[in-house]
Order: structure tokens, then sequence, then C-alpha cells
């Protein structure tokens, strides 16, 4: 089903104007209320004016990460204070959080995009969601939560974890749509068979799932052991949060709200903008966000778009599943970890030499698990096994608290980790994504 | 007798102890002790040995992560019980021990137990105290 035809299956042409028209009001709205965005377009020498047409977006200013960093916490806000109604933060990377704040508009946004992406994965109000996306700061949870709202659908607000209730729910209520991270998906699903609960007789036949890498390989075996079939959704705090764009039943491609948030790529280097079909940086501008409006966000990510039809009906573009990142950020159980993070937390414990090696698997529960080896520095090396340990343990507490996943640490003979004359390899990714 | 001991980190991997006593061993060290503590992820090698400086240069040089304790070396005879009465004068006095290990060295009929005491010097001056007869 498609949540909102006028929109999603809207003539190209129709929809490139209604596009420029948000753009010109939204460079006008920068420019005139958003001091940041006023001195970038002034270093540029670009006003509103030199906006013309839907290709002069290339004439605008990115904002990057950075940017966000040093605008936290309201330096972005377009709106006044008074008018937002919720706020939300990312997982704290680089030391300084995202900052999202909504106002009764942008949520209804956010639920209307939501409510689409739900729909796509063939969702209808006769659904029961339920939302294991954890609930709180998290854009996930209320996020997945309004849009199951606004589609009119049930929606069982579960949050993640505990994991023996969500399948007593999951059997007690019938929920039909399961939406979670695609790692803790498997992870009940071992749950399930431990406990020798039928998952494929259950009601449940459909699944979102995002804020993480996952393959096909782990697509398949997730509609293998639920009987349901299992899309892939996509999203980021900075934009709006899950709901920038979702995967329809064709399963081929994410088709992007783009009435909403437009997408650009572009040459990670260069910052030329690039042809359809051409790999690149995926980069949004929120065409009609009012609290905190990005122009020109450059994500990170590394993909394509597709502009040929898709049999759903739907005329949005597709973007093609990630790639991997322009930088080194890792997504580990859906939060985001930067390795410079490590080493600042390592350098700060005493006795610890930066000199590490980051190791992510997903272990046989299907989740992510990270081993820090870490060499061990002389002048800490003790003769006896519980000042090792007490080494560990510290190493091991600082990582919790700092970067907010467990972390498995491995001290190891110093010199072992390799060195390379120019930049350290610091990480060994062995996720099959 | 307070004497130094070597204490190498190892990694759980295989071989490891096996190039510890080959670099030893290229260097002409005897080895009068050796113990190893294990955990689940490493270990530590403990050796007393017949020249501590060039035992250490040998490890250090060959990159290996060593560092020198002072531990107790107490001898005892080879009977039923001698090493019952050390650990209950140990206890009487209050000293705690951290670990222990065995040498083959001792004299004909006697045995030596190597400690690695809690407070080292205090620990010292009870040896002493008790008459204990050490290496």
């Amino acid at each position: 089903m498609i949540f909102n035809p006028e929109y999603e299956s809207m003539d190209e042409n129709v929809r490139k104007k209604l596009q420029f028209a948000r753009l010109k009001n939204l460079v006008e709205k920068l420019y005139g209320d958003v001091a940041f965005y006023r001195r970038k377009m002034d270093v540029l020498g670009i006003t509103p004016r030199d906006i013309h047409s839907l290709e002069d977006i290339a004439k605008l200013p990115f904002t990057t990460k950075e940017d966000l960093r040093e605008t936290f916490p309201y330096g972005l806000l377009a709106c006044p204070l008074a008018q937002i109604e919720e706020i939300h933060m990312s997982s704290g990377t680089m030391g300084v959080p995202v900052v999202d704040a909504y106002t009764k508009k942008d949520l209804d946004i956010w639920g209307e995009s939501m409510a689409r992406t739900l729909a796509g994965a063939g969702g209808t109000r006769d659904d029961t969601v339920q939302n294991c996306y954890g609930y709180g700061l998290f854009t996930g949870g209320l996020g997945a939560h309004y849009g199951a709202k606004t589609l009119g659908a049930n929606v069982i607000p579960m949050s993640s974890g505990n994991t023996q209730r969500q399948l007593m729910v999951m059997q007690s209520f019938g929920s039909t749509i399961l939406t979670c991270t695609p790692s803790y998906a498997l992870f009940m699903a071992e749950e399930a068979e431990e406990a020798g609960i039928d998952l494929k007789n259950l009601p449940l036949n459909k699944g979102c799932f995002g804020a993480e890498p996952w393959s096909e390989n782990m697509r398949r075996e997730i509609e293998d052991r639920y009987a349901m079939n299992a899309y892939d959704i996509y999203g980021l705090t900075e934009i709006i949060g899950p709901g920038v764009a979702f995967e329809c039943e064709v399963k081929d491609g994410l088709h992007i709200n783009e009435d909403l948030f437009y997408p650009e790529i572009i040459d990670p280097e260069t910052g030329r903008v690039l042809p359809d079909g051409e790999k690149g940086e995926l980069v949004f501008t929120t065409l009609t966000k009012e609290g905190t409006p990005l122009l020109r966000y450059r994500t990170r990510d590394v993909t394509f778009l597709r502009r040929e039809p898709c049999s759903c009906g739907r005329t949005t573009v597709r973007m093609n599943r990630l790639f991997g990142r322009t930088d080194d950020m890792l997504i580990i159980r859906g939060v985001n970890v930067f390795p410079s993070q490590i080493e600042q937390a390592l350098i700060e414990i005493e006795g610890t030499d930066p000199h590490y090696l980051i190791v992510v698997d997903r272990g046989p529960t299907h989740l992510d698990e990270v081993e820090l080896q870490v060499e061990v520095k002389k002048e800490f090396f003790s003769d006896e096994t519980k000042g090792l340990e007490g080494l560990r343990n510290k190493i091991e507490a600082v990582m919790k608290s700092k970067l907010m996943i467990g972390v498995k640490v491995k001290l190891v003979e110093p010199k072992t980790i390799e060195r390379s004359m120019g930049k350290s390899k610091r990480v060994i990714d062995k996720r099959k994504l | 007798m307070e004497i130094k001991q070597i204490s190498v980190f190892l990694e759980n991997n295989v071989g490891r102890i096996g190039e510890v006593t080959k670099v030893l061993a290229e260097a002409g060290i005897n080895m009068r002790a050796i113990s190893i503590a294990d955990t689940a992820d490493f270990g530590i090698l403990r050796l007393i040995v017949n020249e501590n400086d060039r035992a250490v240069k040998a490890l250090n040089d060959a990159g290996f992560t060593t560092r020198e304790t002072n531990v107790v070396a107490v001898e005892i005879k080879d009977i039923p019980g001698s090493l019952a009465k050390v650990m209950e004068l140990f206890q009487k006095s209050k000293v705690n021990i951290e670990y222990l290990y065995t040498s083959p060295e001792g004299k004909e009929g006697y045995a030596v137990v190597i400690f690695k005491l809690e407070d080292h010097v205090k620990g010292m001056r009870i040896v002493q105290e008790l008459g204990l007869s050490t290496l």
C-alpha cells in the first residue's frame, strides 16, 4: 500500500517544482533566521536571490558533523524555542551529541515519513506493530511509534531488550509487524528457538529493520526464521530519525521521501554533485523542517541514486543499500563509534599505550561484538594476575561509559599490533555486511 | 634470602613459552625456577635465573615485556609437614602470600619454596626473625 500517493507517486516534473519551491523557502528562512547559515552563505558570496532552480542547490554550502558540534545545542535552531515540542539526540559520537529539535509540524512530518515506511512494508491500520527500537533520546523508538500512529495501526511500545517479554508479547498480542535492529531480530529468533517457540506460525509477517548495516544473507535468515518479509529502512537523527528512506515490497533499493528530504550524491573529495547512478557520498537537505533544518548535510554514507520507475507505483528516487562510509565511523549495535573516541579514552587511562586494534564481529548470537586489543606498556605490567585484570577491567569500564557499548578488552604483548608507515590500521571489521 | 624474579607477559598463543625458553637458551641462561600464572586471555611467566641482567636484556631485546620483582626463597626439609609449618608461622605473623612456587635447586634432602609476599619488607623481616633457612 502507498500511504500518500499524492506525494509518493507524484509526477517527476511536478515534484521538482515542489522541491524547488520548498528549497527556496528554506534558503530564505535560513539566511534570515539562522546566523550560522547566513555566515556560511556570506563566505560563499551567495544570497537566496542566487537560487533560480533546483540545480542551484550546488551553489549552497554543505553542513558537516563538525558544524553540528560547533553549534551545539541550539545554534541551528530556526524557530523560537517555544515552538519546539520534542528534542532528540544521537548516540553522542565524537564528544558532542547531535541534536534534532522538532516543532509540531516536524513531528507530523516524522509520523508521515514513518507511516510511509511501514506502509512500504505492507503495513495498514489493521496491523499491530511490536516496536522494539529503544524509546528515549534515540530516534528509533519514538519515530516508529509516531509512524504507527499516523498509519492508524496499533503500536506496542516495547522498547529494546527484555527478550523473554518480547516473545511473550509477540505470542499473546499477535503482533504483525516487528520494528527493531536486524541483529536484534536474529537474536530474538535464537531465543525463541531455545524456548521452543515456533515463530513461523505466529501472526508476525513483516519487519522494518534499520539503525545498522546488514546484509542480504541476514535478510534471508530473518525471513526464513520468522516466515516474514524483512525490509531495510534508513534514517539519521540529523535529518529526522528513521523515515528518510525505506524499501517497498519489491525490495530493490530504498525509496527516499524526497519531497521532504532532498538527496544528492557528491564526490566526497571535491564536493562536486555526481549524476544519478554514480557512487558517492549521500547528502540531504531537509526541505520542510522548521526546528533544525539542515542544508546539504553530509551523511558520510556511500551509495548511489536510481531514477528508473519502480513497479510498486512510487515515483520517488531510490538509494541503493549503503556501501560503507567516507569516514571511519563504525555502527555497533546501532551505536555510532569512532576509533578516535577509543584512542582518547585509552590515552586517559594511565599505563596503556595508545596501541590498539578494534576487532568487530557478529558472534553466534548475531549481535555485534567488539574486541579491543590493547598493548600492555612495560610500566604497567605486573607480576600478579590481579594487576593486569584490574587494568583490563578499568579499560572495559571506561569504554562502557564513553561509548555506551560493551567492549571486551584483550591485553596483548607490546609491538604485536601491526605498525604501518602511514595511517595505522585500527579496525578489523569481520561482519559480513 | 631476597632474590629477583623476572616476570614475562605472555598472550595465550601457541609457542610463546617456547619463545622465552629459546631466547634464554641462546643467551646461555640457566633457570633455577619457573612457574606460570594463567588466565583465560593471558599468562605471566615467572622465572628465577642465574644471571638476571643478561636474561632481562635478552628478553627485552626479543620484544618481551618483563618486570623484576623481589621474592623470598625459603629452604625447607623435604619431609611431610615442612611447608605446613612455614605457612603456620606466616599466618601467625599475618604475612599475606600473593603466590608461591617451588624450585628444584635445593640441596640433597631439602626443597626451595619461592614466596611473593604482599608486604615484602615486613615479610623479609619476619622470615629473618623466625629464623627460616633461606637460600
